[in-house]
């Protein structure tokens, strides 16, 4: 019998998801070829902390898959495919059960079964952990289970290659890449079956960020330009608690506020005048308290910091506090973040508060992709952060090394039945593979000989300084409208980038200067995204202007009266602003009838430019209602 | 106004593999709490030596800059440790970086650490699941041991413990404190120690444990706390008793 041709599936990115799709080709007798930027084993995945969610119910809570699905969709403010968060809750039990096995040392009671912790945005104890390290404990399992597969003979690793491209054959199927040895600067092409993209989050388009410095979204970007079609790339996480630092803001667990961790700053007692610690989000949001999903609570720190000027000590920090735990009880729950903190500010968050501000944390939307995981281009398949799907308009905590996994689990078996179902065309031809990696070669050729005046790392520096100023937490038209310019001016200024390193040996340097054109291209993507969406939804959060209002029919502007009382324009920024004595900023609401759609945009080839359009997607399960943490859901 | 304060790096560089090393230095501007990683992007940004000399930056490897990965290992002031979280305020300067020669330098301080991972395959580090698909529910598990798992699970590959071991280089074939010990985390595992036989007898080859000459620096040197030399202690007792068994069950 003849032997059945091998399906060659290539799989970029060894972060979970990743990894995960890697394990299910295996198991499917597919074989893979895995890069990354990095050992898959020092993959971003490692940084997330505080857990992952699943509904185990051992608390005695009745807790319920449904309670899970329907925290999810609230959270995410009805932006997320319903289907798909559904199939992903209904799983995240037995992916628990599936680590377990694989040995993750995951924390467990007096009894030895799996501890739950509370987080962000769920009332339950949802949260199965490894201490405060659960992400690199997560990691490390698959990446052993793809070692074996590795010794097997199912997995061959590229590993310090950078993706550049996909290549297609001549009716349009992605077929294979062009990637490039680190080391070497070889560029090569490689053919496949399909391809599967898994490389992570754009966090480093915002400079200082919770990412690693691995995670520039280069690889979504050039596949956008290759007309890969974007999902709502407008809504980014800003996670509350990070401690700002120059080179990156650092991660401090929502698993702090889980655990009994408090937020605060001072203020004068309005009633009695005196000096007091003020918990503004127990205040302000008596049922959810500390536990407010994190677009929320990001905003109220800004509000108490930036427009009530409450921050102290520093300008622009608050204090999360867990001084009043028992020391013993937090090595247990949270050391590995806790020996962070003291490791790079000196001081002990068992006996001090840790000063902490928000920063950019996870992207929600990412490459457009249906339920099965496939992109707009035939034989391109997307999961983990870089594709759109589960969040809706905010992630809950730890509901991303979920979808992650849960993500690689539908991707990698696609990616194989699409493999074997005959519909892949032609394969690529030797011509066609030489065509695109001369193309790629000419292109590293003309970037390491640039001889501008401009340094890469610092323009780097100046996009994310824009990108801070006009799309995070409160953003304007006018801001955003300033920020396309603005961008626009930097896509320029990148012509006229000087390079040092002229060589074709481990040039970084180089190799930097291509990511961060397609960081400047998926600014542009973010910023007119952010733009056309004249409503506030999760992370999207959107003053509105004089001229914004001017535009508004007669329900809108009534929507905004019964909400925010009187109000007034700024004379100087034009932001609407309560006539109430707090000076509160008049936002847009929510608009489904108008913005109840997925944002998709597409690259303009020519103009080099974003077009924004709308498209419907499948919300039936459970129906909006208004999103109000202040008060106890109601279902 | 106060004088901007400086800082003076000295950085051991190397063009290829095969290059001779030699000595650039740099001076950037202070401030607190500064890290070696976040000077070494200050560099990037204007790559100009002391005696201004324009050069191509420093070539490095690094990745989350919380101290998880393990990828910016590199020697500073003369020990392995991990660059994103060693703060320049407590360093003696002229800081002094060094690649960790212990593994072949690719360039600069870009190394390649290679050989730890084709080590974990030698020592069997994996748990051998049937599959990714459901099965049955995991095991209960006691949870001290899972205490102890934890700990050794938070293992890097950063490799500081290969730089300090005095027994791993050209001299021996030692695969090192951190591959070894991962042999003992899998057998403390409740489907794990099925394999524990396997990974014994891996441990009891050339360059296996026997190689360890218990100089105790690993121990000093981990910089995620693992209590390296206790593991392989028991580990040493576990290969003897798994050495008797072998004899007496032939």
């Amino acid at each position: 019998m003849a032997k059945k041709p091998e399906n060659k599936i290539i799989v970029v990115g060894g972060g979970l998801s990743g990894l995960m799709a890697t394990l299910k080709i295996c198991e499917g007798g597919g074989k893979v070829d895995l890069f990354s930027y990095c050992p898959v084993k020092r993959s971003h995945s490692l940084c997330a902390q505080g857990g992952i969610n699943a509904c185990m119910d051992t608390k005695g809570e009745h807790d319920s898959i449904y309670e899970h699905f329907d925290d999810t969709v609230y959270g995410g403010d009805f932006l997320a495919d319903q289907l798909a968060v559904k199939g992903m809750v209904e799983a995240a039990p037995k992916l628990i059960k599936m680590f377990d096995r694989m040995g993750v040392p995951f924390t467990r009671t007096a009894e030895g079964v799996l501890d739950l912790r509370n987080f962000g945005g769920q009332k339950n104890k949802r949260t199965v952990f490894a201490g405060s390290t659960t992400g690199q404990q997560l990691l490390y399992a698959l990446d052993e289970q793809v070692r074996r597969w590795e010794v097997k003979g199912g997995v061959k690793k590229y590993e310090f290659w950078e993706f550049i491209k996909i290549i297609k054959n001549k009716e349009g199927i992605c077929r294979g890449i062009v990637a490039q040895n680190m080391n070497s600067n070889e560029i090569v092409s490689f053919p496949a079956d399909v391809v599967i993209l898994a490389t992570g989050g754009p966090g480093q388009v915002y400079g200082r960020c919770t990412a690693s410095t691995i995670c520039n979204g280069s690889a979504v970007s050039a596949v956008y330009q290759q007309g890969a079609e974007l999902g709502n790339p407008e809504f980014l996480q800003i996670h509350p608690t990070a401690i700002p630092g120059s080179d990156k803001n650092r991660l401090m667990s929502e698993a702090c506020r889980g655990e009994g961790g408090r937020v605060w700053v001072y203020r004068k007692n309005p009633q009695t005048g005196e000096k007091e610690r003020w918990y503004f989000l127990e205040d302000m949001y008596p049922a959810y308290g500390n536990l407010v999903p994190r677009d929320v609570a990001s905003r109220a720190i800004y509000k108490v910091v930036v427009h009530m000027g409450l921050g102290m000590h520093n300008p622009n920090r608050v204090y999360l506090d867990l001084s009043h735990i028992p020391a013993d009880y937090l090595e247990r729950k949270l050391g590995g973040i806790l020996e962070m903190y003291s490791d790079f500010m000196g001081q002990d968050p068992r006996k001090v508060p840790m000063e902490i501000f928000p920063s950019i944390h996870y992207s929600m939307g990412g490459i457009w992709v249906d339920r099965e995981h496939h992109t707009n281009i035939p034989g391109l398949l997307a999961s983990g952060e870089c594709d759109y799907q589960y969040h809706g308009a905010n992630r809950l905590g730890a509901n991303s090394l979920l979808s992650a996994t849960y993500s690689g689990t539908i991707s990698g078996p696609e990616s194989l039945r699409l493999a074997r179902s005959g519909k892949l065309g032609s394969a690529l031809t030797a011509e066609e593979l030489e065509a695109a990696r001369q193309e790629c070669v000419a292109e590293f050729d003309k970037i390491r000989n640039m001889n501008g005046t401009e340094n890469a790392h610092k323009l780097h520096h100046e996009l994310g300084d824009i990108m801070y100023k006009y799309v995070s937490i409160e953003r304007d038209n006018n801001g955003l409208k300033e920020c396309v310019k603005e961008l626009k001016e930097i896509l320029k200024r990148w012509d006229n980038i000087g390079v040092t390193d002229h060589g074709t040996w481990a040039n970084q340097e180089a190799m930097f200067v291509r990511q961060l054109r397609n960081m400047i291209i998926y600014a542009m993507a973010i910023t007119q995204s952010a733009l056309q969406r004249d409503e506030s939804r999760g992370a999207h959060a959107k003053i509105v202007l004089k001229s914004d209002y001017d535009k508004m029919d007669d329900q809108l502007k009534e929507a905004l009266t019964k909400k925010y009382g009187k109000f007034h324009f700024d004379a100087e920024t034009g932001r609407g602003t309560t006539d109430d004595g707090n000076d509160d900023l008049v936002f847009f609401e929510r608009n489904d009838k108008k913005f109840m759609r997925t944002t998709i945009v597409t690259f303009d080839q020519e103009k080099e430019e974003p077009v924004v359009s709308y498209r419907e997607f499948e919300h039936s399960l459970i129906k909006p209602r208004l999103r109000n943490y202040a008060v106890a859901k109601k279902e | 106004m106060a004088e901007q304060k400086k800082v003076r790096i000295i950085v051991e560089r190397q063009d290829g593999p095969k290059e001779k090393p030699y000595n650039q230095e740099f001076e950037i501007d202070y401030r607190p709490g500064l890290n070696i990683v976040a000077a070494l992007m200050e560099i990037q940004k204007n790559p100009v030596t002391v005696d201004g000399k324009k050069v191509p930056p420093v070539t490095w490897e690094c990745n989350c800059l919380e101290k998880v990965c393990g990828a910016c290992m590199m020697v500073i002031n003369g020990k392995a440790r991990q660059a994103c979280c060693t703060l320049v305020d407590t360093l003696k300067q002229p800081i002094h970086l060094q690649p960790a020669r212990t593994f072949p330098v690719i360039r600069d301080l870009l190394i390649d650490r290679s050989v730890m991972f084709e080590s974990l395959k030698r020592i069997h580090g994996w748990v051998e699941v049937d599959g990714t698909w459901e099965v049955k529910d995991a095991p209960i598990q006691n949870p001290y041991t899972a205490q102890t798992a934890y700990e050794i699970s938070h293992c890097m590959t950063c490799g500081c413990c290969l730089e300090a071991c005095p027994n791993v280089g050209p001299q021996s074939d030692f695969i090192g404190p951190a591959p070894t010990v991962q042999a003992y985390l899998f057998n403390l595992h409740p489907l794990g120690k099925f394999d524990a036989p396997k990974r014994l007898n891996a441990l009891m080859e050339k360059g296996g444990i026997t190689s360890c000459g218990n100089s105790q620096n690993c121990v000093e040197a981990c910089p995620k706390n693992i209590k390296l030399t206790t593991y392989l202690a028991q580990l040493n007792r576990d290969v003897n008793k798994q050495a008797l068994k072998n004899i007496f069950n032939h």
